[in-house]
């Protein structure tokens, strides 16, 4: 075990989430499917409770009392996410459902406004379908074409072929900060240099990256950054888009009704201000507050030593499926973060996953939306482990034990 | 090889599942149920033939020999063959009228293991029975 866990105090921290108290098939629950959605700590379920207990109201329009309370704590997780991100400016902070919403927003209102017959948007092979097909979708309105940038055996992005891939054709480069499927982590600062270079844009999905570190979008340089809030501990309905002003200001609205307008008539309409313009509708105003709240329990959180034990689990889970016959894992980059992929000799992923259910421990199986690489792979799916910093090495040992008893079904 | 539908019937898979105390044992037995399942050919394995709607890959034929409906079905996963074979013993060389007739949801109820599979899982196999049933309309 690695001594650098001793900085960290996930018993205490376990304590902050109630879930992992929970028993599932007579088991106490492992949960290993982080990378599909995090567990919510109390302090993020009781922001909740406590803006529709207190707070209710909609949001910048009422002229009473807790109208402005609410529009004043819904702005004021803007702010927590701009600080988060480091964004120059809250205005750049736009509420999306999600990553997906975050990048079909993007590919539609700026991919259509700006792409144009024979232009070519750059994805990477190992990129999770949210990132691919709004791009079809964007290229198939334009004329444009959706390419991807190759990954290797270990699950490693081609710079090399990047390099040759680029030109002035392409317009946008749309990567994955850390790949769902896979756990590597892509060199996103060198991408965005060289694809600037050549005048492209770029977008980062930072729906898998969020929770293990910080990330700064002004000394990354990126031009639009996504990521959802249940991934970050939040609740699931509510995410973030971050894009440069220039940009945003540039690109049309998506979505039209209230809220996004500054006047309607039928002469003609005017748009909100940024980021305003962006969001029609009632937005997800306790969504937002709470994924307020979780950014607070990480900024109380030493996220240095938080993300040190979760790699020390990461590490350990792997020594531990080397060391077992016929274990193989997918995924092996130098830089990997939080995902244990594998497939387990004569059995099926999904057999796997169903056995490991049984015994209490909660993995993804299947392709894990990223269908391409796995068919580069030649495989049906894996099994993914994905761990959180809430996780233990105990846990890591439940997924071994359990895994040694599901080969004995075959 | 054993016989879906003749030499294992839903009786008989009633009555075995019936016996075991642990999931271990009843999984175990539905793991073994998918091993008495033919292999479907290579050349069935299509597009075509894929059933839509279940997490793992399922592939289904059928062919009418005397008035009767024979399936072939098989998947990549292995305890989806073995629920495969609980459909086809319920389903396999019975005549359309009685392949629409069959009670599966009692059945299923009685095999008390529906309810353990994922619902994913679940409605793979639901979609399956969907199929057959499709199929029996359109043979009756």
């Amino acid at each position: 075990m690695n001594k650098r866990v001793n900085l960290f105090d996930v018993e205490r921290v376990r304590e902050d989430f109630p879930i992992l108290r929970e028993t599932v098939n007579g088991h106490p629950l492992v949960y290993l499917d982080n990378a599909a959605t995090t567990q919510k700590p109390q302090a993020v379920i009781d922001a909740i409770v406590h803006y529709y207990s207190h707070d209710n109201s909609n949001v910048h329009r009422g002229a009473h009392t807790l109208a402005a309370r609410a529009t004043e704590k819904f702005e004021g997780a803007r702010t927590k996410v701009a600080e988060f991100l480091n964004a120059p400016s809250t205005q750049q902070i736009l509420w999306t459902r999600g990553t997906t919403e975050g990048v079909n927003l993007v590919a539609s209102s700026w991919g259509r406004s700006n792409l144009k017959a024979g232009d070519r948007v750059l994805v990477s092979a190992m990129e999770h379908h949210s990132n691919i097909v709004p791009w079809q979708m964007a290229a198939a309105a334009t004329g444009a074409s959706v390419e991807a940038i190759p990954v290797d055996e270990t699950g490693t992005l081609d710079m090399t072929a990047l390099n040759i891939l680029l030109d002035e054709r392409v317009k946008m480069v749309s990567l994955g900060h850390v790949s769902n499927a896979l756990g590597t982590v892509n060199p996103i600062e060198d991408v965005i240099a060289l694809a600037h270079k050549f005048g492209a844009r770029v977008l980062i999905d930072g729906a898998q990256a969020v929770s293990h570190w910080p990330v700064d979008v002004q000394a990354l340089g990126c031009d639009f950054y996504v990521f959802s809030a249940h991934k970050l501990f939040g609740p699931t309905g509510i995410g973030v888009l971050y894009g440069k002003r220039e940009l945003l200001e540039a690109m049309p609205p998506w979505q039209g009704g209230g809220e996004m307008i500054e006047r309607v008539s039928f002469e003609g309409t005017t748009y909100n201000q940024l980021p305003y313009k962006f969001e029609a509708g009632t937005p997800d105003i306790a969504g937002a507050i709470a994924l307020g709240a979780a950014i607070d329990y990480l900024n109380q959180m030493d996220r240095t030593a938080a993300a040190a034990h979760e790699q020390a689990v990461l590490e350990y889970a792997q020594e531990q499926a080397s060391a077992e016959q016929g274990i193989r894992l997918v995924g092996t980059a130098t830089q990997k973060v939080s995902v244990m992929s594998f497939l387990v000799e004569g059995t099926h992923p999904n057999d796997l996953g169903f056995l490991l259910d049984q015994q209490g421990v909660a993995v993804r199986t299947g392709h894990h939306c990223a269908q391409p690489i796995m068919e580069q792979y030649c495989i049906p799916g894996t099994v993914r482990a994905s761990f959180s910093f809430y996780n233990t090495m105990a846990e890591v040992d439940r997924l071994f034990a359990a895994l040694r008893k599901a080969r004995e079904f075959f | 090889m054993s016989q879906f539908g003749t030499d294992i019937t839903p009786d008989d898979i009633i009555e075995t599942l019936g016996f075991f105390d642990t999931w271990e044992d009843r999984y175990k037995y539905i793991i073994d149920l998918g091993k008495e399942l033919e292999p479907l050919p290579e050349e069935h394995r299509t597009e075509a033939n894929l059933v839509r709607g279940c997490q793992s890959q399922v592939w289904l034929v059928h062919e009418q020999r005397d008035g009767r409906l024979f399936f072939h079905a098989d998947s990549d996963a292995f305890i989806v063959r073995g629920l495969l074979g609980v459909v086809l013993a319920a389903y396999n060389g019975k005549p359309a009228r009685e392949v629409l007739d069959f009670d599966i949801e009692g059945y299923f109820d009685q095999l008390n293991l529906i309810k353990h599979l994922s619902p994913t899982r679940g409605n793979g196999l639901r979609a399956m029975v969907q199929r057959i049933q499709t199929i029996a309309q359109s043979e009756a």
